[in-house]
C-alpha cells in the first residue's frame, strides 16, 4: 500500500515538474526519511515550484520565507508584541512555524539569520523571550540556493551544510521536456489545482513503513565499508560523519520503499549516495573535482561486501 | 611511517612489563629498579601524551645500564649478563618507541625475552606468566595492525588466535624427535646454586637445610611403601673424618652390589631434583640396575651427574644383611681418628670397650650413655668449641642429626667398633593427592653404620635415641614447640598442607609429563599409541604428518565457517564468473539488480533469466528472513542450470 502511495505522488509530481524524475523522487526520499532538503540551482529552473508541490501533495501546512540581505532573526522566528489589553509581551509565532518551510535563496541572507533557521531545523522547537514553542510536527525545511560563486551570498559553511539530509540540483529540462513545459499549461495554475493525495495520517503511515524497511548485516558491512574509505581512503580530505552515516541508511530506506521492497539493497544506498554525501565529502586535491564525480570515485572504490 | 596511537603504546607497554615482571627474581636490584622507572616514566609521557625525551638522553641511559651490567656481572656475554642488558634495553626501547615499525621491534623483544624466563626456571607459574605475556603480545602485535578496538576484545582475538595454534602446538611437541639432555648447551651457570646433600658433613650443614622446603625427590611405591622407620634413603657415606668435616672415603665402584639382597622387596620410582651430583639416593638397599654403579659402601651412582629431573626405577630390598666380609682396608679407615682433637669423647670411648663384656654390647652401651646425657635435638644448636664432638656431648648438649652422628661415630671408634657415617634423606610424606612419598631437602638426614664382626654393617640412628620422634613422624614433630619452622613446615596449618599438597601434586604431573617428556617418555607413549619403537625418521614423518593434518583441519573449518553462510554468495559468485567469462563483467561494487539491468541492456535474450536471479538473489541476501536451505539449494540449482553463451 504504501508503495502505491509513493508511485502516486512522484507521478502527480513529474506532471508539474516536467523531466526531473530522479530529483523528484529523490526529494520525495529525503521527506521520507524526515530529513531536511537542500535545493541548490541557478534560478528559474523549478526549485520553488518543487517545493510547493510537494507540500500540495503531502498536505502540509506550507510557509515560504524570502531570505534576504538585511533580514533578522525575528523575521524568520517571531517576535514578542506587548498587548495592551493584556499588559504582557505576547509572542507572534514567525513563518517558520508550519510544517513545510521553503527557505528561498538562503543563501542571500547573512550568517546570522541563516543560523535561526538553521537552529530551528536540528532542535524542533524556537527559543524565545526565555520560552520554548515547540515547532509544528512533521517539520520540514527545503532551502534553495543559488550556487556560492554570485554575487552578495553568504554561502552555508559545512557545519551548517551537514544538517541538510540530501542537496539536489535540478538542472536544465532536455529537449523534450522543455517542449512539453513551454507548450504546456501555465504551472502556477496547475499548482492552484494540484488536490491533496494524501489522505490524513497517512504521511504518518508512510514514515512507519520507511522506518520498518528491512537492512540486514551484509548492507551494514557495505555502509560501514563506504564510510571507512571515506574516512581513510586516499582523495578525501573530510569523510563522512556517523550523521551522515544515519541519514544515508535512512533514505536508502525510504528509496527502497519507493522502489517497492521490504529491504535495502546496496543499489538503494548508491542511488541516494550522491544526494546524501555530495555536500559533506570534499576532495583531498587540489583540483575541484564536481560533487558527483566524487561520491563517483567513492562507489567505484568500494566492493560490495 | 605512521606513529603509535595512545591504545598501541598502551599495549607494548602492558607486554614489557608482564614480560619484565618474572624476571626482576634474578636480575640486579638496581636493573630492576631502573625498568620499572623507565616504564613508569613511559606510562605517564603516554598519559600526559607529551613528546618522547631526546636521543642524547637515551644513550646516556643506554649507557647507564651497560655499566651496571658490567658492575655486576663484570662482562657482557653469557646468559645473565645477556638477559639483564636485553631488559634493560627493552624498556628504554619503549622511550624511542614511535612509529609502528618500531612497536614490531618491541613485541620481537618481548616474545624473546618470554622464552629468556624458561632458561632460569621451568615450573608452572613460570609457563602460566609466559602464557599471559605471549596472549599480550600478540595482542600488542594485533593493535599494531589494526583500529583501536576495546582492551577485552583486543584480548579475546589474541587469545583465540594462541588457542588456535594450539594443536600444532601439541603436535609439534609430543612427536619432535627427543633427544638426550639439553637440546642446547646451556652455559655452566645454569647448574649452580643447586641446595642439597654434599659429600663432606661439619656441624651445622644440616640444620641450614632443615629450613628449607625445597623438594629433593618424589618416590612412587607399587603397593604399600615401607613404614617410615624404614625410609632412610642412602646417599653419600663419610668415613674421612680430620676433627671437624667429614668426608667420604675412596670409592670404589662396580656394577654390581656388594651384597646378595634378600627379604622384602619394595619395587618403586625415583624422580630426582637436579643435584649436580652422581648419587641416586636410593632405599637401602637396592638390587642390580643395568647403566648404574654401585660403590662399596652401597651407595648407588648415575654415571652422569644429575644435571635434570631424573627418574630411576628400582627395586630395594631393607632387610639385606650387608658387609659381612668387609675388607680390612675399609675397616681401618672406618676405625680411623685424628689425633688431638675430642679427648673427653675418646676416653668415654675406651670406658665403654672396659665396661662391655662383649664388644658387640659396646653400640648399645653407647646409645645408653646418649639418653642419660639428655642431649636434646634442635635446629639452633648452640655454637661449639674447637672439639666439636666433646663441647656437643659435654657442655651444650644440643644438636641437629649431624651432631648425633659425628659423636657417636666417633665414640664407637674410640672403642675400637668400625663405625661411619651416613648421610642421605629420611622419612617423607605421602602426597595424599596422588599417592607420592614426597621427600624434602628438610628430611635431610645423618645416621651411622657400625661395623659388628658376624654381622657386618648395621645401621644405628643415634638421633632416634634423643628424638625418636624425627624417624616416626618427621622433622616438625621432634622439634620443640618454640622452634620457629617455616612455614610450609608447620604440621599445625592443616589447610595450608592440603593446599601445598595439592599443589605438589600438579608439580609432580607437569614435572613428569611436560618437564620430563623425555625420549623414553616419548617412546612409551608412541607405543602405547601403537608406534611400536619410533626411530627419529619416522617420528619426523609422523610429526609432519601430523601438522600437515592439523593445519588441514584447520583451514577445512576455517573454509567451512565461511561456506555453511555463504553458499548462496557462492552460486551468485559462480554466475558471475559464467557472464564474465563470456565478456559480461561485473563490477566489484556493482549491486545485483544494476548489473541484471545493465546486462538486460547488452544481451536482451538473457533479460528475463538474469532479472530474475539477480531479484531472487538480492532478496536471499538482504532480504529480513534468512534463507532456508532449501531456498537456497533451488537458488544454486537454477544458478547451475543457467549456461549464457
Amino acid at each position: 500500500m504504501p508503495i502505491h502511495t509513493a508511485h502516486r505522488l512522484t507521478d502527480a509530481a513529474s506532471r508539474i515538474i516536467l523531466g526531473k524524475e530522479h530529483a523528484v523522487r529523490l526529494a520525495l526520499a529525503c521527506i521520507l526519511a524526515r530529513g531536511h532538503l537542500l535545493i541548490e540551482d541557478i534560478p528559474g529552473v523549478g526549485k520553488t515550484t518543487l517545493a510547493h508541490v510537494l507540500a500540495r501533495l503531502l498536505g502540509l501546512q506550507f510557509q515560504r520565507i524570502q531570505f534576504t540581505s538585511d533580514m533578522l532573526p525575528a523575521d524568520i522566528v517571531g517576535v514578542s508584541v506587548f498587548d495592551q489589553r493584556e499588559g504582557a509581551f505576547r509572542f507572534h509565532p514567525g513563518p517558520v512555524f508550519a510544517q513545510l518551510v521553503l527557505a528561498d535563496e538562503i543563501n542571500r541572507a547573512t550568517p546570522r539569520a541563516q543560523s535561526a533557521l538553521l537552529e530551528a531545523m536540528e532542535e524542533h522547537q524556537i527559543s524565545a523571550e526565555g520560552r520554548t514553542w515547540p515547532l509544528p510536527e512533521p517539520f520540514f525545511v527545503i532551502a534553495t540556493q543559488n550556487p556560492a560563486d554570485q554575487i552578495g551570498t553568504f554561502p552555508l559553511p559545512e557545519s551548517q551544510l551537514d544538517r541538510f539530509l540530501m542537496r539536489i540540483s535540478l538542472g536544465y529540462p532536455d529537449r523534450a521536456a522543455e517542449r512539453a513545459l513551454l507548450a504546456g499549461d501555465d504551472r502556477r495554475e496547475m499548482l492552484a489545482r494540484l488536490p491533496t493525495e494524501l489522505k490524513p495520517g497517512e504521511l504518518d503511515t508512510l514514515f512507519a513503513a520507511t522506518r520498518a524497511v528491512h537492512v540486514g548485516p551484509r548492507l551494514l558491512d557495505y555502509v560501514q565499508a563506504l564510510l571507512a574509505h571515506s574516512r581513510e581512503g586516499a582523495g578525501f580530505a573530510v569523510g563522512l560523519s556517523p550523521r551522515a552515516g544515519l541519514g544515508l541508511l535512512a533514505s536508502a530506506r525510504a528509496w527502497a520503499l519507493m522502489a517497492g521492497r521490504d529491504h535495502v539493497l546496496p543499489e538503494d544506498v548508491q542511488a541516494v549516495l550522491p544526494a546524501v554525501a555530495g555536500h559533506r565529502l570534499r576532495a583531498a586535491d587540489e583540483t575541484p573535482l564536481p560533487p558527483e564525480r566524487l561520491v563517483c570515485r567513492l562507489i567505484e572504490a568500494v566492493a560490495l561486501p | 611511517m605512521s606513529s603509535l596511537r595512545p591504545d598501541q603504546a598502551g599495549w607494548l607497554m602492558a607486554s614489557a612489563a608482564i614480560t619484565l615482571l618474572p624476571h626482576t627474581a634474578h636480575l640486579p636490584l638496581a636493573l630492576s629498579a631502573i625498568c620499572t622507572l623507565l616504564l613508569a616514566w613511559r606510562g605517564t609521557l603516554v598519559h600526559g601524551g607529551r613528546a618522547l625525551p631526546h636521543r642524547a638522553l637515551l644513550m646516556a641511559l643506554a649507557a647507564t645500564i651497560v655499566a651496571i651490567v658490567l658492575i655486576e656481572f663484570h662482562h657482557l656475554f653469557g646468559k645473565e649478563p645477556g638477559i639483564a642488558l636485553l631488559a634493560g634495553l627493552l624498556s628504554l626501547k619503549l622511550l624511542e618507541t614511535r612509529s609502528v615499525r618500531d612497536g614490531r621491534a618491541v613485541v620481537l623483544l618481548c616474545f624473546f625475552m618470554q622464552l629468556g624466563q624458561f632458561l632460569y626456571q621451568q615450573n608452572m607459574a613460570i609457563a602460566a606468566l609466559a602464557f599471559i605475556g605471549t596472549i599480550t603480545t600478540v595482542a600488542s602485535l594485533l593493535a599494531l595492525q589494526g583500529f583501536a578496538e576495546p582492551p577485552r576484545a583486543r584480548a579475546l582475538a589474541a587469545a583465540r588466535l594462541i588457542l588456535q595454534g594450539l594443536p600444532l602446538m601439541l603436535v609439534l611437541f609430543v612427536l619432535f624427535p627427543r633427544v638426550q639432555g639439553p637440546l642446547w648447551g646451556l652455559p655452566a651457570d645454569a647448574y649452580n646454586r643447586v641446595g642439597g646433600l654434599s659429600d663432606s658433613m661439619a656441624p651445622g650443614d644440616f640444620a641450614r637445610l632443615g629450613e628449607s622446603g625445597a623438594i629433593a625427590f618424589r618416590a612412587r611405591f607399587e603397593g604399600d611403601p615401607p613404614p617410615p622407620a624404614e625410609r632412610y634413603w642412602r646417599g653419600p657415606v663419610l668415613t674421612r673424618f680430620d676433627g671437624h668435616t667429614w668426608r667420604s672415603g675412596p670409592l670404589r665402584s662396580g656394577e654390581q652390589p656388594a651384597y646378595r639382597p634378600q627379604g622384602i622387596a619394595y619395587p618403586y620410582t625415583l624422580t630426582l631434583e637436579a643435584h649436580n651430583n652422581h648419587w641416586l639416593l636410593a632405599l637401602d638397599f637396592p638390587a642390580a640396575t643395568p647403566g648404574l654403579r654401585f660403590t662399596d659402601d652401597y651407595q648407588l651412582l648415575a654415571r652422569e651427574p644429575v644435571q635434570n629431573r631424573q627418574r630411576v626405577t628400582l627395586l630395594s630390598y631393607p632387610h639385606t644383611p650387608v658387609g659381612v666380609e668387609e675388607t680390612v682396608f675399609n675397616l681401618r679407615a672406618a676405625l680411623a681418628l685424628p689425633p688431638g682433637f675430642n679427648p673427653r669423647t675418646r676416653e668415654l670411648g675406651q670406658r665403654l670397650r672396659a665396661e662391655a663384656k662383649n664388644p658387640a654390647d659396646i653400640p648399645a652401651l653407647a646409645i645408653a650413655h646418649f639418653r642419660q646425657s639428655r642431649l636434646s635435638y634442635t635446629l639452633e644448636p648452640a655454637p661449639l668449641g674447637r672439639d666439636d664432638v666433646d663441647s656437643f656431648l659435654f657442655d651444650t648438649k644440643q644438636g641437629f642429626c649431624e651432631h648425633f652422628a659425628a659423636a657417636f661415630v666417633v665414640t664407637l671408634r674410640a672403642a675400637g667398633i668400625p663405625a661411619r657415617v651416613v648421610t642421605g634423606y629420611q622419612g617423607g610424606e605421602i602426597n595424599p593427592v596422588d599417592g607420592t612419598l614426597v621427600i624434602r631437602q628438610s628430611d635431610a638426614h645423618a645416621w651411622t653404620e657400625a661395623w659388628l664382626p658376624g654381622r657386618g654393617w648395621i645401621r644405628i640412628d643415634p638421633t632416634a635415641a634423643s628424638a625418636p620422634q624425627r624417624i616416626e613422624n618427621g622433622l616438625a614433630a621432634a622439634l620443640p614447640d618454640s622452634t620457629r619452622l617455616p612455614l610450609m613446615l608447620r604440621a599445625d596449618l592443616a589447610w595450608l598442607h592440603g593446599l601445598r599438597n595439592r599443589l605438589d601434586a600438579l608439580n609432580n604431573s607437569w614435572n613428569q609429563w611436560v618437564l620430563g617428556y623425555n625420549p623414553a617418555r616419548q617412546k612409551e607413549l608412541l607405543s602405547g599409541l601403537g608406534f611400536g619403537q619410533p626411530d627419529w625418521q619416522t617420528l619426523t614423518a609422523l610429526m609432519g604428518g601430523g601438522s600437515l593434518i592439523v593445519m588441514g583441519g584447520l583451514t577445512l573449518w576455517a573454509l567451512r565457517r565461511r561456506s555453511s553462510a555463504d553458499a548462496i554468495d557462492r552460486s551468485w559468485a559462480l554466475l558471475c564468473r559464467r557472464l564474465a567469462s563470456i565478456g559480461l563483467p561485473r563490477d566489484a561494487w556493482e549491486g545485483p539488480l544494476d548489473y541484471a539491468h545493465r546486462l538486460a541492456r547488452q544481451r536482451p535474450d538473457l533479460a528475463e533469466t538474469l532479472t530474475s536471479l539477480a531479484t531472487d538473489y538480492a532478496r536471499l541476501r538482504y532480504g529480513p528472513a534468512t534463507a532456508d536451505p532449501l531456498q537456497s539449494r533451488r537458488f544454486h540449482h537454477s544458478i547451475k542450470n543457467f549456461r549464457p553463451r
